[in-house]
């Protein structure tokens, strides 16, 4: 069984490859794509280094869910992520620190979900479930 | 000039590895250019021929089904280059093939020498997806007759009286 701290570093090392970055830029909180820089097909990359480095299966859309905005009309008015919406991510993205972007919920702040800490989460719940 | 960069496969084990030929020849345009007085294979051109040796192995793994572009190259390493004459020989090895996409890994050689290496991620587009809906894969990436890679050899060996 893996610690935290283990787990941190092994997703350190698994966004230094996919991402390019340096081993300082990888903190619990930097988000992916604000801090790190991440891009879409990025997210790909990252969930099989991850699969292959933990030795685990990361179903499509776990770690980090598709369409997130576009899924249901109701999740999103006024370029805001409505109360519904935001019950949506604490479903589908427990791993994630949805509080944070209930305090601002614009749209463009959904991205900020998407953090080392949320990697971090989802993996110490997927090994202690294993 | 068609936009296939490998000219034949001299192997192809479904699912686990793919090798194939790109023989360089100074009839290539762009080889007057890059550079003059000096013609090497651009890199460029090099992992387009190792994403089409990888992306056919993979793509195979679907039947041709899916929609399968490359994505990233996570990372390349050229350690010499190739000239006008040279035999390249593409080796994709399959490291990953699911839902989304796919990775494989090659390397490029000439003779025994190791030209470059890369790890490619493909991604399979989603047919569904309305942006996309409207492709048809058989004229999009295994196409602009790529494919036709796959008949080179019917003609056989030249050897054989009887051909194919």
């Amino acid at each position: 069984m893996l610690t935290t701290s283990e787990i941190f570093d092994k997703v350190q090392e698994t966004l230094i490859d996919a991402l390019g970055v340096d081993d300082d830029e990888v903190t619990l909180e930097s988000t992916l794509v604000g801090d790190l820089g991440a891009e879409s097909i990025d997210f790909l990359d990252i969930v099989f280094r991850l699969e292959k480095n933990f030795n685990i299966k990361i179903p499509r859309g776990e770690l980090f869910p598709e369409n997130l905005a576009s899924a249901d009309s109701s999740f999103v008015q006024d370029g805001k992520v409505t109360p519904s919406g935001l019950e949506e991510l604490r479903e589908r993205m427990p791993h994630a620190d949805v509080d944070a972007l209930a305090a601002d919920p614009r749209v463009d702040n959904i991205q900020n979900l998407f953090t080392v800490q949320m990697i971090v989460n989802f993996l110490e719940n997927r090994l202690a479930s294993a | 000039m068609r936009w296939i960069w490998i000219d034949r496969f001299v192997e192809f084990e479904p699912g686990v590895q793919a090798r194939a030929v790109k023989n360089i020849s100074l009839a290539e345009e762009h080889l007057h250019d890059h550079y003059p007085g000096f013609p090497v294979m651009p890199g460029s051109l090099m992992i387009e021929g190792m994403a089409q040796t990888g992306g056919i192995l993979l793509g195979q793994t679907s039947n041709f089904e899916k929609i399968v572009i490359l994505a990233k190259v996570p990372d390349v390493t050229f350690h010499s280059w190739a000239c006008p004459g040279d035999s390249l020989i593409y080796t994709a090895r399959l490291l990953d093939a699911r839902d989304e996409g796919g990775t494989v890994e090659v390397k490029a050689h000439i003779g025994e020498r190791l030209v470059a290496e890369a790890e490619i991620l493909f991604a399979h587009l989603d047919q569904t997806d309305p942006e996309f809906g409207a492709i048809d894969q058989k004229d999009f990436v295994f196409s602009s007759s790529l494919m036709s890679v796959m008949d080179v050899g019917l003609a056989g060996d030249g050897i054989s009286s009887s051909g194919g």
